[in-house]
């Protein structure tokens, strides 16, 4: 395919599935659930990308940045690699280990390593470690081309191909690892994506983000996020998702409930018939953050350390329901998607536009 | 000499049609009709300005204006235009002087833009169906988020909220009448918007709509007291303007009577003569000696506007008021309207407001200070489609002058320098003002704005958008027709089929 064509050259809209679930007891259990709940919806995607995101998968390690790595050939991991060793202390690093799969195929360098920023170049960059690991990895992602961080949180990591999404969790072997939660995607893009950086989930730091829909507001909320450094390299809706999230609640410190309060603003009537001081607090965060609201369909699942946040826009332009079963709480696109691992439900219920779904580890 | 070959225009006076009622020759106040000593009628073509005026009174439908059949010879070089325009010249040795804005056939970028629209990966939203949000708040955004003690989000900094992305433009008491005024005061509280007092101060009766009024500081300082401040809902400090950039202003002592005068807080009679420049601000240090002045008379309660015309070098400036401690800039473009400025500078001086706007709202944003000021664009905008390319370039709202007066009954004569406006707009002749109906200009003003918002939103609604904010600098739902690289590359928009 023509390079001009590829993504991050063009914008690709994409329709898709989306599939997640937590253990609010802490409890861990392996990629086989989470790979038969996504497949439930094969229908949504059309091979073109699919990916998981587990979290509490690296135990043994929970101290330390997993960067996940795509390389198009060697010289790019060398070059990568000398780029790594000299920012960081690197405890481990190894293939990631996959399986000859027929439905995934044309794959690149899959590297993975454990790091702690090397504390002198820490504290000569005046930066929190997290900010640290970020600006390194918008560099990796714009400068370097051919390599591609695409995870780079602690004790979680994604695993994203192009490729049917069951596919792609038989080729990471998502069977060898335990996760307190799990989310999922398939991917039905409108054009080839041509590389696998595109597929989600999308992730920040311990952001992981997948995402069903084509959201209007993009070029206003990209142009926003690139006003605060962020590079928006893929052209994609969940990428400049991640970006906001990470922006609203990392750097200006609000909590999930307000981020999704600019995303998914209510509406001025809504904001006008509520009690006076969250009215206040409603109309302020709106103004003062008026070029990050999203419009157009959306929804959206975002993983965290200890909790998963579910989305939709402010007119539900995209189907979501929420399953509860005990102590687990199951997001997906359909219905199915949850009856095929949890037939029997204690509570279903699709949120209203607009509505945050907020489930996290019981501590 | 000269006389007929200057005349622009000729009238058309259907003798089976007219009745001889003589009120063609009441309405004008041009002189253009008059009775000659045998009782037949005598039409002085060479006076008429094409306002209309009589040909809309006329109760039998006598009168056409018709383009002059008579004109001196011109060619691809002399244009008709520039032949006349020596003949004035040579008579009278004075600067050529105009009214509204640059009337040139230059290019209107707005007209070679394209809006999108949704197709199958993502719904159109029906406006009739669903909330389509057109409110905006001007100011600074992205403030640093303050909490109380229990953790709570402490709403801050006050910031001016329109229903509508539309103001009206400034435009002094003295260059539009008394009622042309009072129905903008009246339209802008009426449909949640604001008017802009221009620089001739506020009459005493408007300090009721002060809740919708922006009133405008510029360099004759006309009628800027502490209360006058205080009076309205934000203060715009005029540096300039899109149809005289670089030069100052003049009301004629004929036109400085009665309240006008008390108003501007001049001697009746005397010169009102705005300079060039602020004579206390040579330099970007002294603008934000004045915004910080202004605000400190106002207790930091009002927002602070900063008007400038676009000029080449518009992006450097923006980003040095951005810096000052101004709440929102104003653009205005070079085909700006105004009551009265020398021809050669209107049309010559300047740059268009699509350029402006867009390499300004670049420019804030990659020195990442966009979020501290409001961008409004003006000069011209002339219909909800300019107004939503202009949002989608970067604009957080518009300005129209000329639009609204042209609702209020303006026929875009071009001659509101003269002040015998026969719709009784440009004029401060009692028995001309008198023509125009406040309470039917209130309508007219509400209707033009709601029929924009209502054509805006079914544009927005196309596009998949159902609030306002997410159409600002969204620039990837334009794209252009027929422009070369380098105009899309300031623009900052694809080209069509890209």
């Amino acid at each position: 395919m023509e390079e001009r064509f590829a993504e991050g050259n063009v914008r690709i809209p994409a329709g898709c599935a989306i599939s997640g679930f937590i253990h609010r007891d802490g409890r861990l259990s392996d990629g086989g659930a989470i790979i038969t709940s996504i497949a439930t919806m094969r229908e949504r995607s059309n091979g073109l990308g699919g990916g998981f995101a587990g979290y509490g998968i690296y135990p043994e390690y929970k101290d330390h940045y997993a960067l996940h790595l795509f390389y198009a050939d060697k010289v790019v991991k060398r070059e990568c690699e000398s780029f790594l060793e000299e920012r960081f202390d690197i405890i481990n690093l190894s293939k990631i280990p996959v399986r000859k799969t027929p439905g995934v195929v044309d794959a690149p360098l899959i590297w993975r390593y454990f790091v702690r920023a090397l504390p002198t170049r820490l504290a000569e960059s005046q930066l929190d470690e997290d900010e640290y690991v970020s600006r390194c990895t918008f560099d990796i992602n714009t400068h370097m081309k051919g390599a591609y961080v695409f995870s780079c949180g602690k004790n979680m990591g994604a695993f994203k191909a192009v490729g049917y999404p069951e596919d792609v969790g038989e080729f990471y072997r998502l069977d060898e690892y335990k996760a307190y939660s799990w989310i999922a995607h398939g991917r039905y893009p409108t054009n080839t994506p041509g590389w696998w950086g595109g597929a989600h989930p999308f992730c920040l730091l311990d952001m992981a983000v997948v995402h069903n829909g084509e959201i209007s507001s993009y070029d206003a909320n990209r142009r926003n996020m690139e006003m605060f450094g962020y590079k928006c390299n893929l052209q994609t809706d969940t990428e400049v998702i991640t970006y906001i999230f990470d922006y609203l609640v990392r750097k200006r410190g609000l909590t999930l409930k307000e981020a999704c309060a600019v995303i998914a603003a209510p509406f001025w009537h809504k904001i006008e018939r509520m009690p006076e001081e969250e009215r206040a607090r409603a109309e302020y965060l709106r103004r003062n953050f008026s070029g990050l609201l999203i419009t157009g369909p959306f929804s959206v699942i975002l993983g965290y350390k200890g909790g998963l946040l579910a989305i939709n826009d402010r007119l539900k332009l995209r189907s979501m329901v929420v399953g509860e079963y005990k102590n687990t709480t199951y997001i997906a696109s359909e219905e199915c998607a949850i009856r095929a691992v949890a037939p029997v439900l204690d509570r279903l219920y699709a949120p209203e536009g607009g509505e945050a779904v907020i489930a996290e580890v019981m501590r | 000499m000269n006389a007929r070959a200057r005349a622009e225009f000729e009238i058309l006076k259907d003798r089976e049609r007219c009745c001889d009622c003589g009120l063609c020759a009441k309405q004008c106040a041009n002189g253009v009709y008059s009775v000659t000593k045998e009782g037949g009628w005598r039409i002085a073509d060479e006076k008429c300005v094409n306002c209309q005026r009589c040909v809309e009174m006329c109760p039998t439908g006598a009168l056409k204006v018709i383009k002059n059949r008579n004109a001196p010879r011109s060619d691809g070089n002399w244009h008709l235009q520039a032949v006349r325009e020596i003949y004035k010249q040579a008579e009278t040795g004075g600067v050529l002087l105009s009214s509204m804005g640059n009337q040139s056939d230059m290019p209107a970028y707005f007209d070679r833009i394209a809006v999108n629209a949704s197709q199958v990966t993502n719904p159109p939203i029906d406006p009739l169906r669903e909330p389509m949000e057109t409110r905006v708040y001007l100011g600074a955004q992205n403030r640093e988020v303050k909490r109380d003690a229990n953790g709570q989000i402490k709403p801050e900094g006050g910031a001016l909220r329109l229903e509508v992305p539309v103001m009206f433009s400034a435009m002094s008491y003295g260059s539009i009448s008394y009622n042309a005024h009072a129905a903008l005061a009246r339209a802008a509280r009426e449909l949640g918007t604001y008017y802009n007092t221009g620089e001739g101060g506020l009459h005493r009766d408007f300090y009721e709509y002060g809740a919708n009024t922006i009133v405008q500081v510029a360099s004759g300082r006309f009628g800027v007291h502490k209360d006058y401040l205080n009076a309205g809902a934000a203060i715009e400090i005029k540096m300039g303007q899109g149809a005289k950039p670089g030069i100052g202003g003049h009301l004629p002592g004929e036109k400085t009577v009665g309240d006008i005068a008390l108003t501007r807080m001049i001697p009746p009679g005397s010169d009102a003569i705005s300079p060039a420049p602020h004579h206390d601000i040579y330099s970007i240090e002294d603008l934000r000696q004045l915004v910080d002045s202004l605000k400190e008379a106002t207790g930091h309660a009002k927002p602070v506007f900063v008007k400038v015309a676009a000029v080449h070098n518009i992006a450097a400036i923006a980003g040095g008021i951005a810096r000052s401690g101004a709440d929102v800039i104003v653009l205005d473009g070079w085909r700006g309207g105004t009551g009265a400025a020398p021809t050669r500078i209107r049309d010559n001086v300047g740059i268009p407001v699509e350029l402006a706007l867009a390499s300004v709202d670049s420019r804030l944003r990659a020195e990442g200070i966009r979020n501290r000021v409001s961008l409004v664009a003006g000069g011209s905008i002339r219909n909800s489609a300019d107004m939503v390319k202009a949002i989608a370039l970067g604009a957080d709202a518009v300005y129209i002058g000329t639009a609204a007066l042209i609702a209020l009954g303006c026929h875009v004569c071009r001659s509101c320098h003269g002040g015998k406006c026969n719709w009784g707009i440009a004029t401060q002749q009692p028995e001309l003002v008198a023509r125009l109906d406040v309470e039917e200009g209130v309508r007219r003003l509400v209707n033009l704005v709601t029929a924009w918002k209502h054509e805006m939103e079914e544009m927005m609604g196309g596009m998949g958008i159902n609030a306002i904010e997410a159409l600002r600098g969204n620039r990837l739902m334009l794209r252009g027709l027929g422009l070369s690289s380098r105009e899309l590359d300031i623009l900052g928009i694809m080209h069509a089929g890209e």
